[in-house]
């Protein structure tokens, strides 16, 4: 039988040769892409904006003042501009990255868990059980996302919670697709086939087996649709049934500046610009992401 | 029969695996594929059966058969006496007791995983604590021949094929088993890297007191392994004998197409048997009778009728050919006993 154990604790000094991780390596591959660490700072800024925007921001963002509406880029004590109200379009930019980014992040964690959960069952019980759950998701597939995403909202009324479940409704079916066709091919590797031949339960498996090799992919596919999902929580709060006046979100800022189009085109289009640079980040993140976890051996 | 011979350990009763095909839209087709169609066997404790065929023969399905990792259509896997999967012997037991080395030994380690935690894996999925199976583990990577400081923590894809497989003959140590199922595990490995580790096999053989199941198209690396060889065609055992009278004298035509298919060493002994011509017929609609009348050169009108029975022949050997059932018809066939 087993010549029992080799004493590690007599030999204190052997040292175990590592090689860097799946991580590390991923981590390493990210660092070198320059384009894609911008837009990592770039996004890091957001944040820091979204966190901390309100601390920094220079007035009131609800101050509102009649004398001072729609006035250009580069006003005295409004650097940039004022809104239709009056409102310091700096303060409302800053403080609207907090609500704009929450509502295009969540939908999209929300619906990475439990499409994962969907699409990894699927995948991996097979048979019937994916028959059930992926033509389900396929009913959702039919719709375009902007029309999904505006009859859910428009029926289950405005708000943000309900922008919120909307939106993650929509994101659930690509994300489960995803997730079911990488599970697909992960559980027919030998490597699933070995563990199942030790005698591991299902469970066990796809913890240690299948999640390790699926989450990743799955994962950069997520990061490329936080950008969509901004442009549509920025679309639903447009028409009105997200985020309600007089919050500031850019999307909202963007519908109630649309009058002014002709007036400040430029001021007018600064919420715009935001969640376009915002959305660019996101997919070049991913874009990178993708690229560092394409790892050939 | 003859001697006091070791124990049965493992018993292949009848096993069958038809795979349904697929209908097309309108209703046509589905058939089965008859992969494996009806393979008795027998392994004794501590002995190496070859399994030898051609590619498609149904050789690896029965491995999975044999693990359970696909049901089968019909037959029983009895192991060291007790029925596998009923009430006598679960799954999850019959797995600890018989593992499986596969071709491919870069797809079956999980990429993710480090050397230690993927043969640490089965242990502690049958309870053992994880420092003690990663300790085990060390013991194994050392005990196939890996030094345990350089490649307990490193990745499958750091690791040459030959290496990769030694992990895996590790992992399938690990859980302690009496009966390890070789699919094709060297058919990968260079020559040189392969000739390590069929050596390195038969080195824990001995040494952990194990049973294999050897499956390889390789017909001189089966010999070199094996005590006893299985022939399949089709998804049907077609020969069985003691590996060395089964090479030196082989009963079925298909056996001997077979071996004169491997190039003489010697040029002297070349011999001029008629090789195999074609690709075997399509298992989907096997050919009636005995399923090698297609291509045999002894073939007459009675093997399209009568499906032959695996039968001993001679002291130590089963054979499927009409030829050799006595009374069957084969102007070949023996009045009653004794074959040439």
């Amino acid at each position: 039988m087993l010549n029992t154990t080799v004493d590690l604790a007599k030999v204190p000094a052997l040292r175990f040769e590592r090689s860097a991780g799946y991580w590390e390596t991923v981590l390493r591959r990210f660092a070198r892409d320059r384009l894609a660490i911008f837009a990592a700072l770039i996004i890091l800024a957001l944040l820091g904006l979204a966190l901390f925007g309100g601390w920094f921001a220079p007035v009131d963002p609800y101050a509102t003042s009649m004398m001072k509406r729609l006035k250009p880029i580069g006003f005295a004590g409004h650097p940039l501009g004022t809104d239709e109200l009056g409102r310091d379009m700096l303060t409302r930019l800053m403080v609207g990255t907090r609500l704009s980014l929450f509502m295009g992040i969540t939908p999209v964690v929300l619906a990475f868990v439990s499409g994962s959960v969907l699409g990894v069952l699927a995948g991996y019980a097979g048979g019937a059980v994916n028959t059930v759950i992926m033509r389900t998701v396929d009913v959702f597939y039919a719709f375009p996302s902007v029309l999904l995403a505006i009859a859910l909202s428009g029926a289950l009324g405005a708000g943000i919670t309900n922008s919120l479940i909307s939106l993650t409704i929509v994101f659930i079916p690509p994300i489960a697709r995803v997730a079911e066709s990488v599970t697909t091919q992960v559980r027919s590797r030998d490597f699933v086939e070995a563990a199942r031949a030790s005698g591991a339960g299902a469970l066990t498996i796809v913890r240690v087996h299948v999640l390790g090799n699926v989450l990743s992919p799955i994962f950069v596919y997520a990061t490329s649709l936080i950008a969509v999902s901004m442009i549509l929580a920025s679309g639903l709060s447009f028409l009105g049934l997200g985020v309600r006046p007089p919050e500031p979100e850019w999307g909202l800022m963007l519908n109630t500046l649309r009058t002014a189009i002709y007036v400040q085109p430029w001021v007018a289009a600064l919420p715009g610009a935001m969640i376009f640079i915002t959305s660019i980040a996101f997919n070049l993140l991913s874009d990178g992401l993708r690229n560092a976890m394409d790892i050939k051996s | 029969m003859t001697a006091p011979n070791p124990p049965v350990l493992l018993e292949v009763q009848g096993l069958v695996k038809h795979f349904p095909l697929q209908r097309d839209p309108l209703g046509r087709g589905g058939g089965v594929v008859r992969a494996v169609d009806g393979v008795s066997f027998q392994v004794r404790q501590g002995e190496t059966l070859g399994v030898v065929g051609e590619s498609g023969c149904g050789k690896s399905t029965t491995a999975r058969l044999l693990m359970h990792l696909i049901d089968p259509t019909a037959g029983a896997v009895v192991f060291d006496g007790l029925a596998v999967g009923g009430r006598d012997l679960g799954l999850k037991d019959f797995r600890r007791q018989v593992q499986m080395v596969f071709q491919d030994s870069y797809a079956s380690l999980n990429p993710r995983l480090t050397i230690e935690d993927s043969i640490a894996f089965a242990p502690q999925v049958h309870g053992v604590p994880k420092r003690e199976a990663i300790e085990r583990a060390r013991d194994l990577l050392a005990r196939v021949g890996l030094q345990p400081t350089r490649f307990a923590e490193r990745y499958p894809h750091e690791l040459s094929g030959g290496q990769r497989q030694r992990v895996n003959i590790a992992r399938a140590l690990a859980l302690q088993p009496r009966l390890i199922l070789l699919d094709e595990a060297v058919s990968a490995l260079d020559k040189s890297v392969e000739a390590q580790v069929l050596n390195l096999l038969l080195d824990l053989k001995d040494a952990f007191d194990l049973t294999y199941v050897f499956i390889s198209h390789d017909l001189n690396v089966v010999r070199y392994m094996s005590d006893r060889v299985m022939v399949m065609y089709l998804g049907q055992v077609v020969e069985i004998g003691d590996s060395e009278t089964l090479f030196e004298a082989p009963l079925h035509p298909y056996t001997r197409a077979l071996l004169s298919s491997v190039p003489a060493m010697d040029p002297d002994h070349r011999t001029e048997r008629p090789a195999l011509t074609g690709d075997p017929p399509n298992p989907i609609n096997p050919p009636s009778g005995c399923r090698f009348h297609t291509r045999c050169p002894h073939a007459e009108a009675v093997c399209a009728q009568r499906m032959p029975t695996l039968g001993v022949r001679h002291s130590s050997r089963t054979v499927a050919c009409l030829m050799h059932e006595p009374g069957s018809g084969h102007s070949g066939a023996p009045a009653l006993e004794a074959v040439a």
